[in-house]
């Protein structure tokens, strides 16, 4: 046990005190934009950390985020919607029987949304984990097809190609921040505990972790189930963020931008994560001008939409070629870090004066 | 269904599946001797037929030396996509050579979506490919015909480049072991260039065909057949050049023959491909004609 446990913990607390008075001041101050900005940094926080549960600590390469995502927003979405208005929006077919009645509040929907989501993922688990590798990846990626196919085909439960539309904008800074919040909190708790320390040890070598007595399947699922539980959650607030849902929304596209975070941040390192997750969102915002018309004195740029996302694949590739590790590799932020820091500044200024 | 109806769809299905098949090859090559699954293949596949466009439309060439000036660039980006991107990852971890293909194959659908526009653009389809054939009550477009014969006629030439070449033997050694193909003398990086080469030519021209079929190309239009074909070189033992166009025959077949036998559910269509990847890798991951077991 460290030595300065405790003075951490006060730390930890004050910032997050800090953090959320911060948050108080956006969301009064700042335009309603900023505000969706600071929303995506959130929910892309939690998605961010839990895919890099998987993909980074445990080092099992995967795809499906864009799965867990839908399934949990659908299920939160289907759970919100009062049964008037699911009649109303599904014109096509009638939606099925149970789905019709229920209406229950915001919070049970989430909770729902990350159980039926964390089930959906179990059982995956059961099928993707026979094989390792890129063959991982590419069955992941598979499933994840398979879900937005069977979306847009189940009339019924999913309103198909149309979605679901007019959802109670329910999704606000706290939702979003609270979440990232415990995602942190229950991901840097379990890497370190020695659930965690065995996901690295399958991660670094699998072989020598099953002979060492580390049951490879357990933790794996163990990962995989974490992860799509607060992916599913991520989706509940996602679907109540923009209030307009269908399959379209949960392409392989959506898993890029994850992969993007997690690879810029560094795989396996959920502090990295976590600065990834905001810079990526921020970036993207911030990156619009590169689409739009630009004049620069006498040059005139045309619009160029999907310029951002080129900047992006190349980014990912240049990362992958020069800086495999990332922002911060597979390093954590940790106060001791920062005291340190700020004793050796303290007496660089002393020694000066 | 009846006779007519069957070998209607069966015509379908086979030049649906030796697409699949052409395409397909290239995965299975460039697998057998990096072990990388080569992301960018279907977006390859995209730029050849984007070549073959501007090739008729802006410099209008006839369609027979656009098809084939734009099989070669096809080729020379495969070889430029090689040495940019995976030659320097090549060291690395099998992961980051993996992510850095699926960056490149983002780069190359949103390059094409800058510089060629997202909107459909309709592709010509030259006379030869245009008349119907009526056989018995069976209707079809001759390029049914075409397809199998061009894409069996190049698998091969493959083939005879792979077994009967200096090249070829050399590229059959890699797979085996990089490292002692090396220390034999033989340069390595050039035998996989070549085979970029190889396996984005045969992209090409199955992309000029499937845009032939399909005449309609935008730049996203590479993804699914790019996938379904990993899928039918992953079913016919991936590393297998002869079972990646029989993968990609019996994935061709089983699509148009569920789809015809139950209408109802023609939505499921592209789940197909995935729901056989996932039943093989659980109970065969070598596939239908592999060797290797994968790692």
């Amino acid at each position: 046990m460290d030595v300065h446990h405790r003075r951490n913990q006060i730390l930890s607390i004050l910032a997050i005190g800090l953090g959320f008075v911060l948050l108080y001041l956006a969301q009064k101050y700042l335009t309603s934009y900023q505000v969706r900005i600071l929303n995506n940094c959130g929910l892309f926080i939690t998605l961010a950390v839990s895919y890099n549960l998987i993909n980074g600590v445990t080092g099992q390469f995967s795809l499906e985020p864009n799965a867990f995502v839908a399934i949990g927003a659908y299920t939160s979405a289907l759970l919100t919607l009062s049964p008037a208005e699911k009649a109303m929006s599904f014109i096509i077919e009638p939606i099925i029987w149970p789905l019709s009645v229920i209406q229950t509040p915001f919070i049970i929907s989430l909770l729902a949304a990350g159980i039926v989501t964390a089930i959906f993922g179990f059982l995956m688990g059961f099928a993707v984990f026979r094989v390792r590798g890129d063959y991982l990846a590419i069955v992941t990626l598979g499933f994840g097809e398979v879900v937005r196919v069977v979306a847009n085909n189940t009339q019924t439960i999913t309103n198909g190609p149309l979605g679901l539309k007019a959802l109670a904008p329910y999704t606000n800074v706290w939702w979003t921040w609270g979440l990232a919040l415990i995602t942190v909190f229950y991901v840097s708790r379990l890497v370190r505990t020695s659930y965690g320390m065995a996901m690295k040890a399958v991660k670094y070598d699998e072989a020598a972790a099953e002979a060492v007595g580390i049951n490879a399947f357990r933790h794996k699922m163990l990962a995989f189930t974490s992860s799509a539980f607060f992916e599913g959650i991520g989706g509940g607030l996602l679907a109540h963020l923009i209030t307009t849902i269908s399959p379209t929304l949960f392409t392989f596209f959506l898993t890029f931008n994850l992969l993007i975070m997690i690879v810029v941040g560094g795989l396996g390192s959920t502090t990295g994560a976590i600065i990834a997750a905001i810079l990526v969102t921020w970036g993207g915002e911030f990156l619009r001008f590169v689409e739009e018309p630009i004049n620069i004195f006498f040059i005139h740029i045309p619009a160029v939409p999907g310029m951002r996302m080129v900047i992006f694949s190349l980014l990912l590739v240049l990362m992958m070629i020069f800086a495999r590790h990332g922002i911060m590799g597979t390093r954590e932020f940790s106060w001791n870090w920062v005291v340190d820091r700020m004793n050796g500044l303290k007496f660089l200024l002393r020694n000066r004066g | 269904m009846d006779l007519a109806q069957f070998s209607q769809q069966l015509i379908n299905g086979i030049s649906l599946g030796s697409l699949y098949g052409i395409i397909a090859i290239g995965y299975t090559m460039v697998y057998g001797i990096l072990r990388l699954i080569n992301f960018a293949h279907g977006d390859v596949m995209m730029m050849g037929c984007f070549f073959a466009y501007y090739g008729i439309l802006m410099f209008s060439l006839p369609w027979q030396f656009s098809f084939i000036i734009a099989i070669a660039l096809t080729a020379i980006l495969g070889i430029i996509i090689d040495r940019g991107a995976y030659r320097p990852v090549r060291k690395a971890p099998r992961i980051s050579a993996l992510i850095t293909a699926i960056g490149v194959s983002f780069l190359l659908e949103n390059a094409g979506i800058v510089v060629f526009g997202g909107r459909q653009k309709a592709f010509f389809r030259p006379e030869m490919f245009d008349s119907i054939i009526t056989f018995h009550g069976i209707r079809f477009l001759n390029l049914a015909i075409y397809v199998p014969i061009i894409t069996l006629t190049l698998l091969g030439i493959i083939l005879l480049i792979i077994y009967r070449t200096k090249v070829g033997r050399a590229m059959r050694c890699i797979s085996h072991d990089m490292e002692t193909t090396r220390l034999m003398g033989v340069d390595v990086n050039r035998v996989i260039a070549i085979t970029f080469a190889m396996g984005s030519a045969a992209a090409a021209a199955g992309g000029i065909l499937w845009a032939l079929k399909y005449p309609q190309i935008n730049p996203l239009m590479g993804i699914i057949p790019g996938l379904k074909a990993f899928v039918a070189a992953v079913l016919g033992g991936i590393g297998n050049v002869g079972g990646a166009m029989i993968g990609g025959l019996i994935l061709g077949l089983a699509e148009i023959m569920l789809v015809a036998i139950r209408p109802d559910l023609s939505g499921y269509r592209d789940a197909i491909a995935f729901g056989i990847l996932i039943i093989i890798l659980l109970f065969r991951p070598t596939g239908l004609f592999g060797e290797k077991l994968p790692e």
